[in-house]
């Protein structure tokens, strides 16, 4: 599946830009702040209906106008569908594909996958479990559409249990408390279930690319960390209960899990050095690419934002025989040298389509 | 906002009060009646005090009436075995339009949410309890929004109920029920409670 046609109008620092890409490698060059990574996120908008760094829809809106548009045409074999995401300040976000609104945008989901790999992917380490989660949510999310139903039934029990807990005029209403209680823990045992058997799965598909990236013979690891292995939900709202009025919300259950990073068995983030943290996200985020070519069977789109820069040789080395070897399908690479990525997509042979970029404005 | 008049001020402040209006729009509001003819105004104006002071809630049901009982609870061809729990006066009257319907009805007032401050004891649901001890009531039909909050409610008055010698069961949420009942057209509503089926709570382990 590729991106054969991208138009922009007023999204972040691009007032208006048209492209024609290739299905195999695109590149964005041109120094920092010129709009190169804005590219990038207005291709993610298309596959996630969001942005990857600003969740506020508004805020990624031109800075002197009122809407964004982003259009895109998505090929896949024969068949050809056109996107369209548009927002105007103060009005709901729109959703389109091929014409057609959507009525929740959760259904676009997995509708055009793309991974980015960036930079700012050491947040998954240094960041809460929150963004660990978004992590696990997102990937399921790609392929399991239920799963994503039961997650967002279980978030708003949360939030009704959480108002009783606050609410003094809910103190020892424990019949109603129940009924969440119930409602929570039948969500939570399918929520659980399909986290279980996907980190399963998938921590080989990651060991594999650690492996292949990483020279060294350091053992890395991805965990579960639940208590829903050994106790159900209710059984642990049981024992928290007190504690759980005392503190005003609700302090175990699915949305308290984390995924452990670890190396060695110890957490990367206190026993990784940088560059183990840094081969870590790019399996990480290999293995997600690779996860979702194999549920989905179309490749996704790879957007690789600034890897030239931050990454030593070995790493880039290896991305770059995936992208010779023809293992990943379109992609788009971002560096702020107009000659250094040209020249050694070169040397591997690799034929691609060059953008420059200034100031928002595009010279091919 | 000041309106450099403390009668207008007045005015516009009561007239804000209204659900969705604000006080730009209240001010228009005013500002029109201020046009109009003084006996138009009175007739207005006394339309609601009327509204308020003979129109009551039925004791039995919750449904408006000028008397105690309202016309459904006191028409003694409607059944009474046969009670269907909605949230509000505008899912019954929805319906009442079906002309399927030859139950009773109980109004809950609306429904369970502690976000929004509403427990069980913000609606009519002992009330309710109190209609099922009087033992004439073979069935509650719950028809309450398909929404975690409706769901959510139609579970706590299963287990708040359940023990009482009744049938519980609910309108089919078939393609096309939305959450809210009024805007249902009618043929498919009267399809729904005729189809209705036995409440199963997904929850018991
Ligand atoms: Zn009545």
């Amino acid at each position: 599946m590729f991106i054969s046609e991208l138009s922009l109008v007023n999204f972040k620092n691009i007032n208006q830009a048209e492209f024609s890409f290739s299905p195999s490698v695109n590149c964005f060059l041109g120094n920092n702040g010129q709009g190169k990574t804005n590219l990038l996120d207005a291709i993610y908008y298309l596959s996630y209906t969001k942005s990857f760094f600003n969740s506020i829809d508004s805020q990624n809106v031109n800075f002197n106008e009122n809407f964004f548009v982003i259009q895109g045409k998505i090929e896949e074999n024969d068949s050809i569908f056109d996107l369209y995401c548009g927002m105007k300040k103060a009005e709901k976000k729109v959703f389109r594909k091929n014409k057609k609104v959507y009525k929740k945008l959760a259904d676009h989901i997995g509708v055009f996958p793309v991974v980015m790999i960036t930079p700012y992917d050491i947040n998954l380490i240094l960041e809460g479990s929150d963004t660990r989660r978004k992590f696990l949510d997102g990937l399921i999310s790609q392929f399991n559409k239920q799963y994503l139903a039961d997650l967002l039934s279980y978030n708003k029990l949360l939030k009704q249990r959480n108002a009783m807990l606050k609410d003094m005029r809910f103190q020892k209403s424990y019949d109603l408390l129940e009924v969440y209680e119930a409602s929570m823990d039948e969500k939570a045992r399918l929520i659980h279930k399909v986290r279980k058997d996907f980190i399963e799965e998938f921590t080989p598909l990651f060991n594999q690319f650690y492996r292949d990236i990483s020279s060294n013979l350091e053992h890395v690891d991805l965990l579960y960390d639940t208590d829903l292995n050994d106790h159900t939900l209710s059984e642990l709202f049981q024992l928290n209960r007190s504690k759980d009025e005392k503190l005003g919300y609700t302090s175990a259950g699915i949305h308290r899990e984390d995924l452990v990073f670890s190396i060695e068995g110890n957490p990367i983030k206190k026993f990784g050095s940088q560059g183990q943290q840094k081969t870590y996200l790019i399996a990480l985020k290999l293995a997600k690419y690779e996860f979702i070519r194999q549920q989905k069977k179309v490749s996704p789109v790879l957007l690789l934002d600034d890897i030239f820069d931050k990454l030593d040789d070995n790493r880039v080395g290896y991305i770059l025989d995936l992208i010779s070897l023809n293992k990943v399908g379109q992609c788009f690479i971002t560096d702020t040298s107009t000659t250094k990525v040209p020249s050694v997509l070169s040397d591997f042979n690799v034929s691609f389509n060059q953008f420059e970029i200034i100031s928002g404005t595009v010279k091919s | 906002m000041d309106f450099k008049s403390k009668l207008l001020n007045d005015a516009v402040e009561q007239m804000s009060i209204l659900p969705g209006i604000g006080k730009r729009t209240a001010l228009r509001l005013v500002l029109h009646l201020l046009d109009q003819k003084n006996e138009d105004v009175i007739k207005f104006s006394n339309a609601f005090i009327k509204l308020k002071e003979h129109l009551n809630f039925c004791e039995e049901c919750f449904h408006i009436t000028e008397n105690i009982k309202c016309d459904i609870c006191s028409n003694s061809s409607r059944n009474e075995e046969v009670v269907c729990v909605v949230q509000d006066i505008r899912d019954l009257l929805a319906i009442e339009t079906t002309e399927q319907f030859y139950g009773r009805y109980h109004v809950l007032g609306g429904i369970i949410s502690p976000m929004e401050g509403i427990g069980p004891n913000d609606l009519n649901i002992k009330a309710l309890e109190d209609r099922l001890k009087t033992n004439k009531i073979k069935e509650l039909i719950l028809a309450l929004p398909a929404t975690m909050e409706g769901d959510t409610t139609n579970f706590y008055l299963f287990r708040k109920l359940q023990d009482y010698n009744i049938k519980f069961t609910m309108i089919s949420r078939g393609i096309g029920i939305g959450n809210q009942l009024e805007y249902i057209d009618e043929i498919t509503l009267g399809k729904s409670l005729l189809d209705r089926t036995e409440y199963k709570s997904n929850y018991q382990h």
